[in-house]
This record gives structure tokens, C-alpha cells and sequence, in this order.
């Protein structure tokens, strides 16, 4: 009964954790005691999850907004522009980028469960899951952006992606105003999660 | 095109709030496996088209919604009807 | 038949979203790491994992947590495929309780 390769999130004792918590940890030590899985497949899939974070999104789009070219290559071609900047983009199966503009901005929700493009931003935040998220978002997109603080005006049309297949969508957030000459790793710094999950545009030109 | 508006048993893809509805195709997206066999651990054969299927929100919500904006949504083929 | 618990977009009730998130407990990890590996074998499709979802209880759905369900689902499949049995889970969960002690 080895408690090996346990991960190292937030520790609770085991004997207080609800039931299917619990239970895991018996599938877990049957698997590898049957040889279905491995410690080592288990390692390397905490692993394989901890190198994927926001950061990856971020650099991509920073890269896209000082050089058009690439940005071009990135909304043709996304998981070839992803290896160009060594980011493991392999594991998605159809990649798809959405460029906001001044007139147009994109939201991606998951209705029916909570597909999310993990190999690029990492595991989605609780409220994406939510119910109240997969809810409101394909009838009330705004309202949700505006809780996020973006606030448009009829003017600006709101296009709500709902992921219920293979395509894994990312916004292109638009470039901030006042950050001409900034460089990519100070831009980058401005492309938060959400802004890429589309709820909310880039943060402001103030220097973080 | 006009998704079907039909009351199917198994692991559908198609939300239920856009059946019935009719909106475009913006893209195609190509064959793809089909997930309702693949939930029964069936081989997902034969592939099915996927399209990327746009309708205005006015036309899907009695909500009242902004003019311009969309709900998108990707639809297998076998879910699609020519619109009326 | 009826529209399933899952499908859930545009259903009046929603409420403000809680954008709090939570660092993900060793169990929480545990599961997505088993999932993903399982997957990673061939054992079982994300398509797999979903249906389980859907066809679980409508009121354990709504009151479970997120990775709770992930791990009902597998149990779901797993036994389905006959690769575990819900008594070795249950005999195996048994003896960890005992090592693990009285909460």
C-alpha cells in the first residue's frame, strides 16, 4: 500500500476526506498493483501538469502582438506557431485562436462539462467549471464580463464559443493602448488567464 | 442550417439549447471520430463532419440580447438540417 | 427522455460567479494525474469519462465536487471494463481506513 508519488498540493489527514476523495486512493494503488498504470505514468502526469500554466498563453500572445507575422502564423496555424516557441502544443487535437478587436471580443465557455485548452493555460479555474459559469455565459455573456470588470457597448459584438468537441479555443486578447515599445516579457505580464479565456481584456499599460 | 430539434438517448454533444435553432456554418472543421459511439467504447466509426455553427443570440434567446452577438457552437453533421 | 443534468447552458438559477479558486488538494492531483494516465494507456476515452458523468445521479451531480465526480466516474468505467470490481475498491478503501485511523 505505498504512498509514494503522493503530490505535494494542500494536505489534508486522510481519514477526513470525504468519501470518492478517499476512494481514489484505493483505485489508485489497485491500477498500479494491477499494472494497468504506474507510479512512474502517475509522476509524470503531475509533472506534465505543473509545466502548463497561463504563462505559456501569455508569451505566445505577447510574441503575436510586436510581430505580425507571427501572429498571422499563430491564428493559421496554432499548434505550429506553439512549437516554434518550444510550447508543447501536441496534445490538443484542433487548435483554434479567436482575435479580439476594437469591434469584436470572444468568450469561450465548456456548457456541458468543462473542456478547457489545458495543454496551453493548464488546468481551468474553479469558476470556469462552475455551473453558474457554464449557465450564464452562452445567454448572458456580458454580465459575466461585466462581473469581470469589462463593460461594452452594443457597439462591440460579443461572440460566445461553446466547446463541445475537439477544438480547443484561445482568445487573442487585443493589444493594451500605451504600450508601444514595450517589450515582449513586460506585455506578457499583461495577458492574464482570463483575458485569454475571453471574460476580460488584457490588463491595462501600467508596468507590473 | 437548422439543428434538429430531437430528444436523442445517449452521450449527445449537441447542447439542448441550441436544437431547433437555425444559425450558419462560419467553418469546417473536418471528420472527426464520433463521440456518441466513443462513450460506449465503440470505435467512434464512421468520422463525422464537425462544423462551427454561429447564430445570432436574438435568434436563440427570448432574453432580449445585443443586436450584433453571436453564440457559437461546434455540431456534427448528423445533428444539421438544410434550413427551411 | 429528458434534457440531462450536465446540460446545463442558458438554465435560469445561476447566480453570481465566485471567481475564488483553490490550490488543488493531493487528492484532487491524485485524480486528474490517474485520469490523464488512463487516457495516456488507452484504458479509457475522455468520451468514456463524460457519459459516466451523465449518467450518474442527477442529485450527486449537482451536490458532488469536481473531482469527485472525475472519481465516481472512473470507478464507473473502470468496473464497466471489468479492470476493478466495486468490492476491491471497497475491501482496499477498508484496510487504508484502518491504517489511516479515526477522523
Amino acid at each position: 500500500m505505498s504512498t509514494a508519488n503522493d503530490a505535494h498540493g494542500h494536505e489534508h489527514p486522510k481519514n477526513e476526506l470525504s468519501h470518492y476523495a478517499k476512494r481514489i486512493y484505493a483505485i489508485r494503488d489497485l491500477l498500479v498493483e494491477k499494472g494497468i498504470i504506474s507510479e512512474k505514468d502517475i509522476q509524470e502526469q503531475i509533472e506534465y501538469q505543473e509545466a502548463r500554466s497561463p504563462a505559456n498563453g501569455a508569451k505566445l500572445v505577447a510574441r503575436a502582438w510586436v510581430d505580425p507575422e507571427f501572429k498571422a502564423r499563430f491564428i493559421a496555424d496554432p499548434k505550429a506557431a506553439c512549437a516554434e516557441m518550444g510550447i508543447d502544443a501536441t496534445a490538443i487535437n484542433e487548435f483554434v485562436v479567436l482575435e479580439n478587436t476594437e469591434k469584436l471580443r470572444h468568450m469561450i465557455v465548456c456548457t456541458l462539462c468543462s473542456c478547457y485548452p489545458r495543454p496551453i493555460l493548464g488546468r481551468p479555474p474553479d469558476w470556469y467549471k462552475s455551473f453558474n459559469y457554464r449557465k450564464r455565459s452562452v445567454v448572458d455573456p456580458r454580465s459575466v464580463m461585466r462581473e469581470f470588470g469589462l463593460n461594452l457597448s452594443h457597439d462591440v459584438e460579443v461572440r460566445v464559443h461553446d466547446s463541445t468537441a475537439d477544438i480547443r479555443y484561445l482568445v487573442l486578447p487585443l493589444r493594451p493602448l500605451g504600450t508601444e515599445g514595450w517589450s515582449e516579457a513586460e506585455l506578457a505580464k499583461l495577458v492574464t488567464r482570463d483575458s485569454m479565456i475571453g471574460v476580460m481584456d488584457a490588463l491595462p499599460a501600467i508596468r507590473q | 442550417m437548422k439543428v434538429k430539434f430531437e430528444d436523442r438517448p445517449g452521450h449527445i454533444r449537441t447542447p439542448w439549447y441550441i436544437r431547433g435553432k437555425t444559425g450558419w456554418v462560419e467553418r469546417i472543421y473536418g471528420d472527426f471520430l464520433n463521440p456518441e459511439s466513443l462513450a460506449f467504447g465503440r470505435d467512434g466509426l464512421p468520422k463525422k463532419t464537425l462544423y462551427l455553427v454561429a447564430f445570432y443570440q436574438s435568434d436563440v434567446w427570448e432574453k432580449p440580447q445585443a443586436p450584433k452577438d453571436k453564440v457559437l457552437v461546434d455540431i456534427y453533421e448528423h445533428w444539421l438540417d438544410p434550413a427551411a | 427522455m429528458a434534457r440531462g443534468h450536465h446540460d446545463i447552458g442558458g438554465l435560469p438559477g445561476a447566480s453570481e460567479i465566485d471567481r475564488a479558486d483553490h490550490e488543488l488538494s493531493d487528492w484532487e492531483i491524485l485524480a486528474d494525474a490517474v485520469n490523464q494516465a488512463l487516457g495516456a494507456r488507452g484504458i479509457k476515452r475522455t468520451d468514456e469519462m463524460r457519459r459516466a458523468r451523465e449518467e450518474m445521479d442527477s442529485e450527486a451531480y449537482r451536490t458532488m465536487a469536481y473531482y469527485e465526480r472525475w472519481i465516481a466516474s472512473i470507478e464507473t468505467i473502470l468496473i464497466e471494463k471489468k479492470i476493478l470490481t466495486k468490492d476491491e475498491i471497497d475491501r482496499r478503501l477498508a484496510e487504508f481506513e484502518k491504517e489511516w485511523g479515526e477522523p
